[in-house]
């Protein structure tokens, strides 16, 4: 199952950190594979960072969708 | 979070939706995903049935656990039943292998463990250094990275059997099947993390085929099929980055490197379809120590993929939909599975049982959450 899961670092010892996946809920995870920092947000898979998530990027997105689905229009 | 919750927005659905019919041609519109968690997405949240009819999602073969072939799983109980302990993640447990499920070997006495990462593993072997482990590492790109990073460091007493399967093959698979006749893809999110988007290129450039990753939220969903409705229109296919708060033009280099230093790529079979060529990973020479298949004189046969009558070969790359298959609810159900795809939640087949009688639109709308 690829299906991985963002939470946020609350704080890194070595290579673990200890992340919130909101609901209380916080839970060991191996930060080896990425470059994060206490305070971003990462996706988890089965225990292990794997990106961070870029929030200015999620903005973003969501403005340029609004952009696009009120601006273009077509001839039907 | 704001990051998932903002990519639920109700109104922004139907905004999306509405430019959807506006777009949707006359013509019938195959879309394709390769991922077991986008069918869990499009089923849970209901997005076919948002959709005109004359669009269509499609499943490829993006269950980790589905493509796994019946001979992998057969080695998998033939070490546990000579006293190796197999350490897997729960949804392998009931898949089933030539005559015997990994669950069906542990009733037989076998001892079997189901974990949910390779740490969990790394620690029983350390915790029983008399003791024989193997991992079975199956996985996409995205599960394959935790991995290459245990083998190199892990104990003496703890050895892997791969089954790592690479996306971007079997899409190549998919995009050159005459009689599919995909028109456009919906490129995996989290296998992308790792790859990054560049390894797509090669759909738009050498098969005309619009390609768009995706994240998992039902409005990335959505959105990314107004996305290639868009590059459909245009008639000029190209590489879009839907899921761009998570996949880079690169990706995960550091999980890149991981890989290729313990893993070469190998032409293998997808449970099911046969051999994909270069779709595959496979122990280099100097990991054999961490090799169960080099460790261990396993023998098994060629291993028998599907059940009589079980249609998961064709499930798997979208040409007909489990309600399709003979067996559907009828012999086959999540608690007789008679097939691979029925048996993991990632399974299409497995998803469609809970889709049953859920169909209207504003069913729909109430199942965003
Ligand atoms: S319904 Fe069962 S038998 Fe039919 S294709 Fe799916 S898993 Fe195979």
């Amino acid at each position: 199952m690829c299906l991985a899961i963002p939470g946020k670092i609350l704080e890194i010892t070595d290579n673990i950190a200890k992340v919130d996946f909101g609901y209380g809920a916080t839970r060991d995870v191996d930060v080896t594979l990425v470059d994060a920092e206490e305070g971003q947000y990462v996706l988890v898979h089965v225990g292990y960072a794997i990106q961070v998530l870029d929030q200015e990027e999620a903005e973003e997105t969501l403005n340029l969708w609004r952009e696009i689905l009120e601006l273009e229009e077509y001839d039907l | 979070m704001k990051q998932t919750s903002a990519f639920r927005d109700r109104t922004l659905a139907r905004l999306i939706q509405k430019k959807i019919r506006e777009l949707a041609p006359q013509d019938s519109v195959k879309l394709c995903h390769v991922c077991g968690t986008h069918e869990w997405t499009i089923t849970h949240s209901g997005i076919r049935s948002l959709l005109p009819k004359s669009i269509s999602l499609i499943a490829g073969p993006g269950c980790p656990v589905c493509v796994v072939p019946a001979r992998e799983i057969d080695e998998a109980v033939w070490l546990t039943m000579n006293g190796v302990t197999v350490v897997t993640f729960g949804d392998m447990y009931k898949d089933p292998g030539s005559e015997m499920s990994l669950e069906d070997a542990k009733s037989r006495g076998g001892d079997v463990r189901v974990v949910y990462s390779v740490r969990d593993a790394v620690a029983m072997a350390r915790k029983e250094p008399k003791r024989d482990f193997v991992f079975f590492a199956r996985g996409f790109e995205t599960t394959t990275p935790m991995n290459a990073l245990e083998i190199p460091r892990c104990q003496e007493n703890l050895s892997f059997l791969v089954s790592h399967r690479l996306i971007p093959p079997a899409m190549e698979f998919l995009a050159k099947l005459d009689d599919l006749n995909i028109d456009g893809f919906i490129a995996p999110g989290h296998v992308s993390t790792i790859i990054g988007a560049r390894p797509y290129r090669k759909f738009p450039e050498e098969y005309g085929m619009p390609t768009v990753i995706a994240g998992f939220e039902p409005l990335d969903v959505l959105m990314t099929v107004y996305m290639l409705l868009r590059q459909i229109r245009s008639g000029r296919p190209r590489l879009e980055n839907e899921y761009a708060r998570a996949v880079t033009h690169d990706g995960n280099v550091r999980a890149q490197e991981a890989i290729s230093k313990v893993f070469d790529v190998v032409n293998d079979a997808w449970r099911g379809l046969g051999v994909i060529p270069a779709s595959a990973l496979q122990l280099k020479e100097e990991f054999s120590r961490q090799d169960a298949r080099q460790r261990y004189d396993i023998e098994v046969g060629p291993g028998r993929d599907l059940y009589p009558g079980c249609c998961c070969h064709l499930v798997i790359i979208g040409k007909i939909t489990p309600n399709e298959c003979p067996l559907f609810m009828k012999a086959c159900t999540p608690e007789t599975p008679k097939g691979a795809c029925m048996v993991s939640s990632e399974g299409t087949c497995r998803i469609w049982t809970h889709e049953e009688g859920l169909s209207s639109l504003e069913g729909s709308y109430s199942r965003l959450p």
